[in-house]
């Protein structure tokens, strides 16, 4: 058994030569917290300057926290790598099983470098690795088959968590994402390339341990305290009972919802597409990440008739959540809940971001809206507003590469548009994809200055609503304050690795206690400082590999469509940029 | 007053295992080494949870294949297992249809539910339930 407050070993593992160690690194956790924080120093030691991100030398990191098997939400796994994407800082965060997995099988972070010459599946636990052949999954279809078939493999007790990428990983495409227990994904910024790129189909883990704590009583009390809180907290069950996907409606009452890349932003299928309809007419199942009673994860059943059999039906289980209603959905003007689920499910299968899939798919169909392309590139494909069909056909094709264009589509908008022009309504910022808000000033200041360029990192959009329900106006320089704290102080939260969902309980006063009972003594204030160093590392991270707050681009189509604030003005963009990049630098 | 646990719909099984970080709680540890009940997915979490734990069988198969009389029934049905007297050989692991016991690996010696119902506290959902039999 071990000690919670030893979080220390670390699992190296090389595909080239099919081998693995262990080093106990306790001071590298004690300083850095685990999660991001552990994770960002693995990475700046284990990825050399400037190398290929699709080449062996790109390491990936799995990093978890002291919080991961001992408290609840604390469901996390963070992984840190160089994103083929953007080129620079890559960091991905799923739940699912995957971070108890890795708690209880005693690791506190998972190095995977080199890369295999055949496609291999790791099998990883208390006792270490195995590598295994993967090549009869290589190439499958589905993701969802890969995981059943491993599943009935390796029949293994404890806590169990299966990583794998579909097709988009191992044809490399640069924001393909890792899938885990079919419904969570690592998703931004092309984690499931880089498992591509080293023909790592698939990671088993497992595990079944326990841990002792330091103060026993204490720790079942606080236990407790946290429980009742979150049982009793507003957002369990507005994210239990219809799921983050109530931002469907939110947003497109205060015109805040980007629809038609961004034409505009309020959205006539929103009788089908809200979650309130979802939940009524699709949803099947609630699930939730292992050690969590929020149970956020909302899957939709959809019974599909088979073309030529009369009679005969297949039945489909299929994740959805606000980010993918918004790409998939909004973006192309979906108008039917059906629809859009046969879009979700595709992506799925394929393995695909659906933020970058829908941010692209919508930029290509304004591009032909505009006749900057025509259906000489698109090979015979129209692509129409709300056509599901066609764009179903279109990710099959940008998956396969099937000709230039698509090649094109396959590496991001950043690098479709400055191929083909329309450039202005080209939805990036840093390399990634534009997440699903267009609340305000806040909003583009965070996606821009954002380690991740998401709309996780600081959540700007946040607020955005906070600032236009008080009827305030913003100001770029204390959103530029705002945002930092915000996003200095998540660096906290996924160092342990609690979700998100969880912030409003895991204040600093009650990390601090919880921390005691486990016999770490950190007062508040100590972890505000640690996020703001883990935040700096990050930076420095990204200015090494090339970025700077200066070189930004930022779209036209967001200075374009009114916000809720009125039109966006770009001076005021790029203080709120320069501000915040002061800050970072402690200047 | 003989008590189990009780399964009420496992339909409304989120499968978020706060049941199996509660039983292993009651050691006062964290993680779930421990715990007396388990909850996993049949065929991929799509296709929903099943949660083993021990039905308190009238004449439980696990007692009768003990060969050191380590596993004595209780009264009113389920067993109680006293550590001093198990050789760890296996059996009775084997003999529950259910799976419902398993193994402390830090001791080396199987666990069984006690019925003491702290899980069903931590249970957000309703599934299970302490009850009577
Ligand atoms: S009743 Fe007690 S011993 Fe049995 S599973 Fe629940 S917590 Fe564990
Ligand atoms: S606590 Fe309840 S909902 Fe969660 S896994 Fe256990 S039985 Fe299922």
């Amino acid at each position: 058994m071990m000690e919670a407050s030893s979080l220390s070993k670390i699992l190296y593992i090389d595909l080239d030569n099919k081998r693995y160690w262990i080093k106990e690194r306790p001071e590298l956790f004690k300083e850095w917290l685990g999660g991001v924080g552990v994770g960002i120093k693995l990475l700046s030691e284990e990825c050399p300057k400037n190398i290929d991100p699709l080449s062996g030398e790109n390491p990936i990191i799995f990093a978890i926290g002291y919080f991961n098997g001992i408290y609840p939400l604390a469901s996390k796994t963070v992984a840190l790598f160089k994103s083929p994407l953007t080129g620079n800082l890559g960091e991905s965060h799923a739940g699912g099983r995957c971070g108890l997995a890795i708690r209880m099988a005693g690791y506190g972070a998972i190095v995977i470098k080199g890369s295999s010459d055949y496609p291999i599946y790791l099998v990883i636990d208390e006792n270490g690795v195995k590598f295994r052949d993967a090549s009869t999954l290589w190439g499958m279809s589905s993701t969802t088959a890969v995981g059943r078939i491993l599943r009935e493999k390796e029949g293994i007790p404890g806590i169990r968590s299966i990583m794998r990428i579909g097709r988009a990983g191992e044809k490399m495409i640069p924001y393909a994402c890792v899938i885990t227990e079919t419904f969570r994904t690592f998703g931004r910024l092309g984690l499931g390339a880089v498992f591509g790129s080293k023909k790592l189909k698939a990671i088993i883990i497992s595990g079944r341990d326990s841990l002792k704590v330091k103060d026993p009583r204490g720790y079942r009390n606080i236990y407790d305290e946290l429980y009742n809180s979150f049982i009793k907290s507003g957002a369990m069950k507005k994210y239990h009972d219809i799921g983050t996907s109530m931002n469907v409606t939110s947003l497109n009452l205060i015109s805040s919802l980007p629809v038609r890349n961004l034409q505009k932003t309020k959205f006539e299928g929103i009788n089908e597409l809200s979650g309130e309809a979802l939940a009524e007419k699709f949803l099947g199942r609630r699930i939730a990440c292992a050690h969590c009673p929020v149970s956020c994860i909302h899957v939709a059943t959809l019974r599909i008739p088979y073309e030529n059999e009369p009679y005969f039906y297949r039945i489909k289980m299929i994740p959805y959540d606000y980010e993918p209603i918004y790409a998939l959905g909004c973006m192309l003007d979906i108008r039917s809940a059906e629809g859009f689920l046969k879009i979700m499910d595709r992506v799925e299968e394929l393995g695909l971001d659906a933020i970058s899939t829908g941010v692209i798919l919508a930029w290509a169909t304004e591009c032909m809206e505009k006749g900057i392309i025509t259906t000489k590139e698109t090979d015979g494909l129209l692509l129409k507003w709300g056509d599901y069909e066609t764009y179903i056909e279109a990710i099959n094709r940008i998956v396969e590469m099937k000709g230039e264009f698509y090649e094109a589509l396959s590496k991001g908008v950043e690098y479709a548009s400055s191929k083909y022009g329309g450039k202005d309504f080209a939805l990036s910022f840093g390399g990634n994809e534009m997440p699903g808000y267009h609340c305000g000033l806040a909003t583009h200041i965070g996606f821009l200055v954002g380690m991740r360029h998401s709309h996780l990192d600081n959540a700007g959009y946040d607020i955005d609503q906070k600032l236009n329900a008080e009827g305030k106006k913003p100001n770029p320089k204390e959103i530029a304050k705002m945002i930092f704290e915000e996003e200095s102080w998540r660096q906290v939260l996924s160092s342990l690795v609690v979700c998100f969902f969880s912030r409003k309980v895991y204040t600093p006063e009650v990390i601090s206690r919880c921390f005691s009972v486990i016999g770490i003594d950190i007062t508040p204030s100590q972890l505000k400082e640690k996020g703001i160093e883990i935040l700096r590392e990050k930076y420095k991270f990204k200015v090494r590999e090339g970025f700077s707050f200066e070189k930004l681009r930022i779209p036209k189509r967001i200075l374009e469509t009114p916000t809720p604030q009125g039109i966006l003005r770009e001076e005021d963009i790029r203080e709120g940029i320069m501000e915040y990049k002061k800050l970072l630098e402690g200047k | 007053m003989v008590k189990r646990i009780s399964v009420v719909d496992v339909d409304l099984c989120v499968g978020c295992q706060l049941c199996m970080f509660a039983c292993n709680r009651r050691f006062a540890e964290a993680g779930i080494s421990r715990a007396a009940i388990f909850v996993q997915s049949v065929g991929g979490i799509e296709r929903g949870f099943i949660i083993r734990v021990c039905r308190a069988c009238k004449d439980p198969p696990c007692a009768k294949v003990c060969p050191t009389g380590a596993i004595s029934k209780r009264e009113g049905g389920g067993v109680r297992i006293d550590h001093k007297k198990c050789i760890a050989c296996g059996n009775c692991m084997k003999n529950c249809l259910i799976g419902a016991i398993f193994w402390d690996k830090s001791l080396n010696k199987p666990i069984v539910c006690t019925y003491c119902g702290y899980c069903v506290n931590y249970c957000p959902y309703g599934v299970i339930k302490l009850e009577e039999i």
